[in-house]
């Protein structure tokens, strides 16, 4: 069962098999330029920089990508530059995640005006959406070309196809991608909204805080903050999934339930342990897991975040060390081979993990087999040392956060599965017990 | 162990590692012990074994760090000041 999570890696992000349950972005979905004003009211092109900022910061929106940092800021910082540059960033390239195809084929023209909004607010000279390539992309430039003809957008936007790669979503991979170059992650001794697309100040923001940023020019900050907790106002876009379930893009306000969560997505089998926040997320118990809030205050006593929405739901009868161990693999094959203990420590780790994930698995019925089967080897107990001992050699020592965020998903699932790291160094997995 | 304290009065310096240009030839932990050591490949660590991309350097250090990133053959050390 836990085989459909490693195949997820790719076909997760297909549109096709995307269920949408809509809220406020994905409300103000409309499929032309027509039907988007009818729906959402022109552009409030003319609010001046100083205004929607603290519009912005009124509202509390923080950027949906992931690192959930202060919208206001970034623009703040980038309006001081001169001949800046804005990019849309709709790559995507968490494989569980679909939420940015999915507003981007289903609200291109609210995540557009986002775009030229921020354009505007930091005076841009250069504009850009980066998106994977796939259905979205051809509806986000359809809906590009329309606005061009109808000469709404004072910001002419070039569209860059966004490569697959795990790593190829990250800010500074993004500025490489754009231009010309592999899109891997560089060294951040300078900020980007210093020193960002060649050498220019440059603003970097995920396509659905973009979108976010055009309801909240229309509707004001308080609107926003009339859902979702204080500290943590608003909707966010969530992709779930289950082995064999999903993806299911829901939007939902910061502080629903992670069961209630999963339960719009229809995703009703039990859970045993969910990932919450992505492949660089951290895994939490079904119990209490279900009944906690999915915001950055409720997730962070579980070493997880909401992060760019993503959750993945393992059924009990699914090994979490198993599902880790794949995570991890895959992540360790998408390292940018650039920053050596990433490069030398993931891989390592990942064959450490593998081979505790092994050890309970049918192939080695360990001291429980039947009398009379061949019982193999145990493991060498020192194993969940060695994972400690190589996650700290790896984590916190890349220019990116890719080893950072593969050791903490690794290490939440050591956390979460501890009984069943036991049960592996006996030899035995308990998944199968569990029904 | 725990990081050298930091006076709050002190001029907020980190020493920065690009990761991308370090190579491992190990100059740096030669040069600054007292911030760097190598780990078993030959890469620096920080010295409590926390992470190394930003190491906060006290004042004292001051003079050993610059010489540690005169010492990097990769240039991938660099003196910043210390980010909000």
């Amino acid at each position: 069962m836990t085989g459909t999570l490693a195949s997820s890696a790719v076909p997760l992000n297909s549109l096709a098999s995307v269920r949408v349950v809509p809220g406020r972005v994905l409300g103000a979905a409309a499929p032309d330029l027509d039907s988007h004003v009818a729906r959402n009211g022109v552009l409030p092109y003319d609010l001046g920089t100083g205004p929607l900022v603290a519009e912005v910061e009124a509202a509390g929106l923080t950027g949906r990508g992931g690192a959930a940092f202060p919208t206001w800021r970034k623009l703040l910082a980038a309006a001081q530059g001169q001949r800046t540059v804005v990019i849309a960033n709709a790559a995507e390239s968490e494989p569980a995640s679909a939420k940015d195809a999915t507003l981007l084929a289903s609200a291109p023209h609210l995540v557009l005006d986002g775009l030229q909004l921020a354009a505007a607010a930091i005076n841009a000279q250069e504009a850009y959406l980066y998106a994977k390539d796939g259905p979205a992309l051809v509806l986000a430039q359809r809906a590009l070309a329309e606005r061009q003809a109808r000469g709404v957008d004072r910001t002419r936007v070039r569209v860059v196809v966004a490569p697959q790669q795990f790593v190829a979503g990250e800010e500074t991979a993004v500025l490489a991608g754009i231009e010309g170059r592999d899109a891997l992650p560089r060294d951040k001794a300078r900020l980007v909204v210093e020193f960002g697309l060649r050498g220019r100040p440059t603003l970097v923001h995920n396509a659905e805080t973009l979108a976010q940023l055009a309801l909240i020019a229309r509707h004001g900050a308080r609107w926003f903050r009339g859902v979702g907790t204080a500290g943590e106002p608003g909707t966010f876009l969530a992709t779930a999934s289950a082995p064999g379930a999903g993806p299911v893009v829901v939007e939902v306000p910061y502080g629903t339930p992670l069961g209630e969560l999963l339960g719009l997505a229809g995703l009703a089998g039990p859970v045993g342990a969910v990932l919450v926040g992505g492949y660089h997320g951290g895994w939490v118990p079904a119990n209490p897991g279900l009944s906690l809030p999915v915001s950055r205050a409720a997730l962070a006593a579980w070493d997880a975040a909401p992060g760019a929405g993503v959750v993945f739901a393992l059924p009990p009868t699914a090994c979490g060390l198993d599902a880790a161990a794949r995570i991890l693999a895959y992540l360790a094959e998408q390292n940018a081979r650039q920053c050596a203990p990433c490069f030398t420590g993931l891989p390592r780790l990942a064959s450490v993990a593998a081979s505790l994930a092994a050890a309970g698995h049918p192939g080695n019925p360990g001291r429980l087999a039947p009398a009379g089967q061949r019982v193999l080897a145990l493991p060498d107990p020192a194993l969940p040392g060695e994972l400690s001992r190589l996650s700290a050699l790896v984590s916190g020592r890349g220019a990116c956060h890719h080893p950072d965020g593969s050791v903490r998903m690794l290490r939440t699932a050591l956390g979460t599965f501890a009984g069943d790291v036991q049960a592996h160094l006996d030899g035995y997995c308990l998944a199968g017990r569990r029904h | 162990m725990n990081r050298p304290e930091v006076a709050a009065d002190a001029p907020a310096r980190v020493l920065h590692l690009d990761w991308t240009a370090c190579a491992g030839h190990g100059q740096c932990a030669e040069l600054l012990p007292e911030l760097l050591r190598r780990d078993e490949l030959g890469y620096p660590l920080a010295v409590d074994g926390g992470p190394t991309r930003d190491l906060p350097v006290p004042p004292e250090l001051a003079a050993h760090a610059e010489r540690a990133v005169s010492g990097c053959p990769r240039l991938a050390l660099r003196l910043i000041n210390k980010r909000a």
